[in-house]
């Protein structure tokens, strides 16, 4: 069971959280071709180690945010505002 | 190596020998410096390509590298399902395909892989449950595939352990049955496949991590990087399962894909009481009984993507809730140990066999919950689409770009999480 630092409720168990998939995926302009919406929609870079994602604290406070989590060790290193986007 | 078929006669022959003259079922390759077509990953998936490669396709110098041994991962420990009672006729046709190989796949590999017709029976709890289910009859049956109707009764007829009572919390309303589903040893596919493709004269090189994949001016595969140093290949099929992306990566292809820890667990062995598969997608439990005698249970996936090979403990605690209350009689079972594989899982949950956009460089996952079950079937079309560098009509539609031409193969709304 992960530990999920709610920003705005504190540390929580995982299954009062509901994982939001890959953060920061821009979404393409009204006339983008089929393959880049195709690319937004369905293709990740399913990455071994850091990945951004949101977090919805959906049995909390149920409000939206950031996490940045290592898929290899589930740790946590960074927790922030679901507006932010930071430099790659 | 010489030959060593198994047989009523040669085991009484080696018996008198106190079974002390049996050799290595198959042979620890090193590297060589260069392969027609090296399959990365030894899974089931993997080493029966290598094997159709060879004993169909006539390809000559053909490697499997492996980055642990072989039937390591998910081919290893799985739940050992198989049915084909998907709901397109794309699907049904490729699960089919692959449950008429597993039909006489002993007897073609002469490897025991204990096959088992026992039936699998997926049962229904809400109206939404059996009219999805009722529809899946229908379709396969029109696609040639075996699938019936029963009611609570005929289901508690069929696996008596069941609990049709309906007061409890998610009451069985029906049940749809596949009879010539079942279960096989995954070990022994794992095995069988090997010693059949080293006696073809594949080389299975293990603990052999693929680091980089070479490309030529042109952009087309010449050879990997690997832990045991650089192999030239004519052409390399990716048969790697959750660490597909990672692998496709090295060659720049990014991938329909996400990874996430499926779990399973075994009891206690216990004599047998159980005499099919039993399957719950809508409270997610799936259970069968091997022939040692410890139960085997299907738990889902954790709802975030992950490498790390174990899932968190809730996800299981969640499926046996639903075990103990579908056959109380199991209440006081103890579990003995549990695990988790990574699965890679297409958003459509059907899978990609397929070429790459890379010349030369092929790719075989997406099998997401439910590979094991397609293990011939899937094998046997990737080796026949490396080999003609075109796919098979069975697995034409099941390719990368349907993602960006909208043609999916939606299992997913269908078949909820199970496969």
């Amino acid at each position: 069971m992960m530990k999920i630092p709610c920003p705005h409720c504190g540390v929580r168990d995982e299954n009062e959280f509901q994982c939001g998939g890959t953060a920061h995926l821009a979404r393409p302009a009204l006339d983008a071709s089929d393959r880049e919406w195709g690319e937004y929609l369905y293709f990740r870079d399913n990455p071994k180690g850091s990945h951004r994602e949101r977090w919805r604290h959906a049995y909390g406070c149920g409000r939206w945010f950031n996490v940045v989590r290592d898929t290899l060790t589930h740790e946590i290193s960074a927790v922030y505002p679901i507006t932010e986007t930071p430099a790659r | 190596m010489s030959k060593q078929r198994f047989s009523a006669l040669s085991l009484l022959r080696r018996s008198l020998g106190g079974h002390r003259s049996w050799e290595p079922q198959w042979r620890k390759s090193e590297p060589k410096p260069a392969y027609d077509v090296v399959i990365v990953g030894g899974g089931g998936h993997g080493l029966g390509a290598a094997y159709y490669l060879a004993a169909e396709h006539r390809v000559g110098r053909i490697a499997v590298v492996e980055k642990g041994w072989i039937g390591g991962g998910n081919t290893g420990r799985n739940t050992t399902i198989i049915r084909s009672n998907y709901l397109f006729a794309e699907s049904a046709a490729l699960y089919d395909h692959s449950v008429k190989l597993w039909e006489d796949l002993s007897q073609v590999l002469n490897y025991n892989v204990m096959f088992s017709q026992r039936g699998v029976m997926m049962l229904a709890h809400t109206v939404h449950d059996v009219q999805v289910f009722k529809r899946h009859v229908h379709a396969n049956r029109c696609s040639g595939v075996d699938n019936e109707w029963l009611t609570p009764e005929e289901a508690k007829a069929f696996c008596p352990p069941l609990n049709i009572d309906p007061d409890i919390r998610y009451p069985v309303l029906g049940a749809a049955l596949q009879r010539r589903g079942g279960t096989a040893r995954h070990d022994a596919v794992a095995w069988g496949y090997a010693r059949a493709a080293s006696e073809l004269g594949v080389d299975i090189i293990e603990n052999c991590e693929v680091t980089g994949i070479r490309r030529d001016a042109q952009g087309r595969v010449e050879g990997l990087e690997t832990t045991r140093g650089s192999i030239r290949a004519g052409k390399v099929g990716v048969s790697a399962a959750g660490n597909t992306s990672a692998v496709l990566s090295l060659a720049g292809v990014r991938l329909p894909l996400e990874s996430y820890p499926l779990q399973a667990l075994v009891s206690e062995p216990v004599k047998p009481v159980f005499p099919c598969v039993a399957m719950s997608n809508t409270i997610h439990a799936y259970i069968s009984q091997s022939d040692k005698g410890d139960l085997v249970i299907g738990a889902g996936t954790d709802a975030y993507t992950s490498y790390t090979q174990r899932g968190a403990l809730h996800i299981n605690m969640h499926t046996l809730d639903a075990i103990c209350e579908l056959f109380p009689m199991f209440r006081r079972l103890r579990m003995m140990r549990n695990w988790g594989g990574i699965v890679d899982v297409t958003p459509d949950r059907s899978p990609i066999i397929a070429k790459t956009p890379v010349p030369g460089l092929y790719v075989n996952c997406g099998w997401g919950t439910g590979g094991f079950k397609a293990t011939p079937g899937s094998a046997h079309l990737f080796a026949w689409t490396i080999a003609n560098d075109a796919p098979h009509p069975i697995n034409a539609p099941f390719t990368i770009e349907r993602f960006r031409d909208g043609h999916l193969i939606d299992e997913a709304a269908a078949a909820a999480v199970a496969h």
